[in-house]
């Protein structure tokens, strides 16, 4: 039995920082095969326990083994309608992995790269599409397109109910297109999934600001049901002196500008973003790993992580905390910033930063950083971005009658999705604030059985 | 879905009126507000101001000026065309007040949002003051419309090709000074807005006006068009566009518009390069 898994073939860490292709190339064929007979086949497999999705991941995975393909790609659609997303984005080694009965010895299975595997397989086989049931003749309207959002309109469509996506932006994904860059999930592989998810019968409506163009209330009189899966979309800042200064950027403007807006290809793309020479980002989750490494390929010299508290309290994955460090980021941690300094035409010229020590506990559980007195310095800097962290937008609240919110309009529901509304469900981070895509997707999961069964007691 | 040019009109030199189709839109619009376009695939989003919407007909009409890339492409485009992107009504709607002498001041392509929240103010029942500048009598543009809803009309050129010549803020000082207005609402270029600021200020009449900062989403996702009001920073996309006058940062307002003043003409002189040929057809 092998104890190790097959490298993940990638682009070479010199090479990749200067253009924006995906950065982990998949396994071949026969690498996922010998992975994939690593697999014990546990008659009680601990892995399914930890993927909210409830994937049969041992079937997927012999299904490989067999090197029958096809049928791996379907049984994983059969839990999760985005694979070859969630097979690149999801932390499994905090989820399905860390279960995995072989990691007591040596790796354990590479659940995320097999799942990788069998859906681009099947992207490049041609997709098939499941036969959908006779039409209930309900309609349900989802606001927002991102990964909750799509699994709720996805789960709905195959049981037959009539779904409708208003999505705010002209592409539908949500933070899949505006926020994860193009070398960590191409934009090709999210379009891919959404026409998936339109073959199901699921009509998308782009530009559709719900708040603005609809309100909800609007919206129940011409669907049976709503599902808010707006996310969180709202950046925080600081709130320290310099941070409207020009070049500091929130990290949803630096990354819609590269992402959506396509910034790295100015002039063809006719949208602009700041490519600065030193450039500092704030914060330490996949978002700024996200930002930091964008910044290296729009041409910066260097790329510098500050973050307030220490290497176990980042949140970002391993894996991209990791891929940061080869591309060359520094990471200054246990350094708060404390004022952003301007030159005399207001632009961006350093991040003044002090040192920090961590102290007691705070509410989050982790240990409360301090400053340090006497530790003040600067970093000389042109372009800034914080990403520190996002709230759901208040549009929606603000325009809903007797929705009840909580702190920061996050949207609070009971353990099936259901809001203080009657009718309206809600999921992902518009419910949890800034989580993952694999979460957003198993509250999508439980609130398409929510609304199924809400739809079913209408009669 | 696409959302296509039913008209375009040439209102003065490089200025244009074009009327959209985007019955949605039109359906939800209210004086103040404004949407985004894109023109296509490699487009950028911009703003635009909404200067008058027909519900029954569906249509938006917005009007520019030539500046940019994107508004010179815009300017190019023929009634048939269609844009790739339209969304709104973006902002708040003005808020109406009862039983108020309102001033508004209009100027350039400003004079056209004026237009619709005048006509709304009017119909509330208020009295309607307005004055609209431009730099040369060929460049005033929508003054019959703003006539046929205001009790009072001035008009200034900086060149005294027509009315008063001077500033809108000449005429504003003098009706200050004269009588009692309740609200003065200012729309056109950062400098007259800041100058009108400037002018009501020491008379002490509630001042709004109306802020067109560089935008992305418009929908409060990005914070690219953050303003400083009394002290506190705002998104003009989601808390504006109209804000007090008397607390707007305008120093940063005019920096932050001028962030992007060198990728602006990269991209402005890339697209007449390429159209070089089509010019002299």
């Amino acid at each position: 039995m092998l104890v190790k898994r097959p490298e993940m073939p990638e682009q070479n860490p010199e090479e990749r920082i200067h253009n924006f292709s995906e950065v982990a190339l998949g396994y071949t064929e026969e690498q996922a095969v010998i992975e994939a007979s690593r697999c014990l086949q546990c008659k009680k497999p601990q892995c399914i326990k930890g993927c909210p999705v409830e994937i049969n991941i041992p079937a997927f995975i012999k299904n490989i083994a067999e090197k029958d393909f096809e049928a791996s790609a379907s049984e994983l659609k059969r839990a999760n309608t985005l694979p070859a997303i969630c097979g690149r984005v999801c932390p499994q080694e905090t989820q399905c992995e860390i279960e995995c009965t072989l990691g007591k010895k040596g790796e354990p299975i590479a659940i995320g790269r097999l799942e990788r595997f069998a859906a681009d397989y099947e992207l490049e086989k041609g997709v098939h599409i499941p036969e959908i049931p006779a039409p209930t003749g309900y309609r349900v309207a989802v606001v927002g397109s991102g990964p909750a959002s799509l699994t709720v309109a996805a789960d709905l469509a195959r049981i037959g109910h009539s779904v409708t996506i208003l999505e705010a932006l002209h592409e539908a994904g949500g933070v899949l297109i505006y926020g994860i860059p193009e070398f960590r999930l191409p934009k090709e592989i999210v379009r891919a999934e959404v026409d998936f998810i339109k073959k199901l019968g699921v009509q998308i409506k782009l530009n559709f600001v719900v708040g603005k163009l609809r309100s909800v209330d609007e919206l129940l009189t011409e669907y049976d049901a709503v599902f808010l899966g707006s996310g969180a979309g709202l950046p925080s800042f600081l709130g320290i002196e310099g941070e409207n200064l020009n070049g500091v950027y929130s990290a949803n403007e630096f990354l819609t500008r590269v992402n959506l807006m396509k910034a790295y290809r100015f002039p063809d793309y006719d949208t602009p973003v700041k490519k600065g020479k030193h450039v500092v980002v704030v914060g330490a989750g996949n978002v700024a790993m996200d930002a930091a490494r964008c910044a290296l390929r729009l041409g910066a010299e260097n790329v510098t992580i500050v973050y307030r508290r220490g290497e176990d309290e980042m949140t970002a994955r391993i894996e991209e905390v990791q891929h940061a460090k080869d591309e060359g980021i520094h990471f200054k941690l246990l350094t708060n910033p404390t004022v952003i300094h301007g030159d005399e035409n207001n632009w961006v010229k350093s991040v003044e930063c002090i040192k920090m020590r961590l102290g007691e506990p705070d509410e989050s559980g982790r240990p409360r950083p301090e400053p340090i007195p006497g530790t003040e310095h600067e970093i000389p800097t042109d372009v800034a971005v914080i990403a520190i962290g996002t709230t759901p937008n208040p549009l929606i609240p603000s325009t809903t009658k007797d929705l009840q919110t909580s702190r920061r309009n996050i949207i609070p529901t009971d353990a099936e999705c259901r809001t203080s509304k009657e009718g309206v469900f809600a999921g992902g981070d518009v419910v949890t604030g800034s989580a993952t895509v694999i979460s957003a997707m198993g509250a999508g999961k439980i609130a398409a059985r929510a609304i199924d069964q809400y739809l079913r007691r209408l009669r | 879905m696409t959302y296509t040019i039913l008209e375009k009109e040439e209102l003065a030199p490089e200025i244009y009126l074009l009327k959209l189709y985007a019955p949605e839109v039109a359906n939800k619009s209210e004086p103040g507000q404004f949407i985004i376009i894109r023109i296509d695939e490699s487009g950028e989003r911009i703003p635009l101001t909404i200067a008058d919407y027909n519900r029954d007909a569906g249509i938006i009409t917005v009007v520019f000026m030539e500046i940019g890339k994107t508004t010179k492409q815009l300017a190019a485009l023929k009634s048939g065309d269609s844009l790739s992107d339209v969304v709104g009504p973006l902002g708040n709607p003005a808020h109406i007040p009862e039983n108020s002498v309102v001033l508004f001041v209009g100027g350039g392509v400003g004079v056209t949002t004026v237009y619709p929240e005048a006509r709304e103010f009017k119909k509330a029942g208020n009295t309607i003051i307005s004055i609209i500048g431009a730099r040369s009598e060929n460049l005033l543009i929508w003054e019959d419309r703003v006539r046929s809803v205001s009790d009072e009309l001035y008009i200034t050129t900086d060149d005294g090709t027509k009315g008063h010549h001077g500033f809108v803020t000449d005429v504003l000082t003098d009706i200050l000074r004269e009588r009692s207005v309740d609200l003065v609402v200012a729309i056109g270029p950062v400098v007259m807005m800041r100058a009108v600021a400037g002018v009501t200020k020491p008379f002490g009449v509630k001042t709004i006006v109306s802020l067109n900062p560089v935008m992305v989403d418009g929908t409060g996702m990005c914070g690219s068009c953050r303003v400083l009001v009394g002290g506190e920073t705002k998104f003009t996309c989601v808390d504006g566009p109209e804000f007090d006058a008397h607390q707007v940062d305008f120093t940063l307002l005019m920096s932050r518009l001028a962030a992007y003043r060198d990728e602006e003409a990269a991209s402005l002189e890339k697209f007449m390069h390429e159209h070089d040929g089509d010019e002299k057809c």
